[in-house]
């Protein structure tokens, strides 16, 4: 214990810090690990139930749901690992497909906010929305996700892709509140603008990059290979 | 024996009122204010507070004799930043949409400067039941303090308490209550209260005092 032992006994021996210090650290790496490995199993199976109840809550026809990723050559495959941004196609009890579900992000007002929504093939729209992960003021911003005519929007939002164009016939865009005209604008919400817009943002850039993908690839889903196999 | 049992409970006893964390001492301004929005998210905080208190409090009275001096803020906070950890983890699992509401203010109960306090100024002086009893009776004391300000804030910001509906539709909610300001706002409220009712208490001893006397 008491091998170093300074010249001058100073009142707290060099060891006895380095001994307190380090002896924490082990206790508390110890704690830590153990809660980690405690947690971890039912965490991710939180995450997989929270994700599963958004997508149905998205798309309510889909019985069951494949994650897809794009491949470098432009095609879609089945995602063997979960990607950041997860997207799936969702099939009915017959295995028909019955639309897509994408996850988007974008700046809000305080901070990145994380949305799914919903893409029907048939409706050539945007058919279910909502926010997975965001911290807009509560009571100015966050009424995105429970203002009843802000969801609204969400019923049928088009999104039809401009024929032999990689990009949406018309940009999704966040008008103010009232002041919607068209089936490809958000209405949006005063008092909440810089979120509505920012939503307006995400959607517009996601869709402009998944939706021509998703309908390009569209026909080979239906009763292709892949809904085979299911 | 009847001395040190009456000193054990007042122990626990001092952090509910005359030396309540929020409203005596004001301490731990940070979350009190800021997650007390609605009265789940303030039970939820002072709880999470509450284990980290006592847990925290618990270890650094049974290692008293073995951290020097110089080197008790950094075990200290290495004590309190693996409790607020493990605390997190376990929010998560318990329920991942609690997690979401109260954001980045479970990691700050890390810098709650009510535990570091506690820590320093008691548990570090203390045998392990009194810190025990100390830090039970502070975070009891953290909490119900919180939620009287969750409660306020909820029902005048949202019109709902603990998510239940209070008012029919024609009740025109205060939104100000449920931003920032209106932590404030609920804070001041209880404040203005509790000074009023200390005031006229300190008030009637010194009347009784001069009846005796």
């Amino acid at each position: 214990m008491n091998t170093v032992s300074p010249v001058q006994q100073p009142p707290t021996s060099a060891w006895s810090i380095y001994r307190a210090i380090v002896g924490i650290g082990a206790l508390c790496a110890l704690l830590i690990v153990t809660v980690y490995q405690a947690t971890a199993s039912r965490i991710s199976e939180n995450q997989e139930r929270f994700l599963a109840l958004a997508i149905a809550e998205v798309l309510p026809a889909a019985q069951s749901t494949v994650a897809i990723v794009l491949t470098e050559d432009g095609r879609l495959v089945e995602a063997t690992d979960a990607p950041a941004l997860p997207v799936f196609l969702g099939f009915d009890a017959n295995v028909e497909l019955v639309g897509a579900v994408v996850t988007a992000e974008g700046m809000g007002y305080q901070d990145n906010i994380r949305v799914l929504y919903a893409y029907s093939f048939d409706e050539d729209a945007i058919v279910g929305f909502k926010v997975l992960d965001s911290k807009e003021t509560p009571g100015l911003g966050d009424r995105v996700e429970t203002e009843t005519h802000f969801i609204a929007n969400f019923e049928k939002l088009d999104a039809t892709v401009m024929p032999g164009a990689g990009t949406l016939l018309n940009s999704i865009v966040t008008v103010k509140q009232g002041e919607k005209t068209e089936a490809w604008q958000i209405d949006g919400i005063t008092g909440a603008t810089i979120t509505s817009e920012a939503i307006g943002n995400i959607l517009n850039e996601s869709a402009n990059t998944w939706v021509p993908v998703l309908e390009r690839n569209s026909t080979a889903f239906r009763k292709s290979d892949m809904t085979g196999e299911r | 024996m009847l001395g040190k049992e009456v000193s054990s409970t007042d122990e626990f006893v001092k952090g509910l009122w005359r030396e309540n964390p929020v409203f005596v001492q004001v301490l731990g301004m940070c979350p009190a204010l800021a997650v007390s929005n609605t009265a789940i998210n303030a039970l939820t905080m002072g709880l999470a507070t509450t284990f980290v208190l006592l847990m925290s409090g618990m270890s650094v009275s049974a290692l008293r004799n073995f951290i020097p001096r110089e080197a008790r803020i950094v075990s200290f906070i290495c004590i309190i930043a693996s409790f607020v950890t493990a605390v997190d983890y376990i929010i998560q699992a318990i329920s991942l949409e609690l997690h979401r509401s109260l954001g980045a203010f479970i990691a700050l109960i890390v810098v709650n400067c009510l535990i570091l306090g506690r820590a320093e100024a008691f548990a570090s002086k203390n045998s392990l039941g009194r810190s025990v009893l100390d830090g039970l009776g502070m975070g009891v004391g953290f909490t119900v303090a919180l939620l009287w300000i969750g409660v306020v804030r909820e029902i005048l910001g949202s019109g709902t308490l603990f998510g239940v509906v209070l008012f029919p539709d024609t009740f025109q909610t205060w939104t100000v209550m449920v931003l920032p300001s209106g932590g404030f706002f609920a804070m001041a409220m209880w404040l203005l209260l509790v000074n009023w009712l200390k005031e006229r208490e300190a008030a009637a001893e010194k009347r009784t005092q001069e009846a005796t006397s």
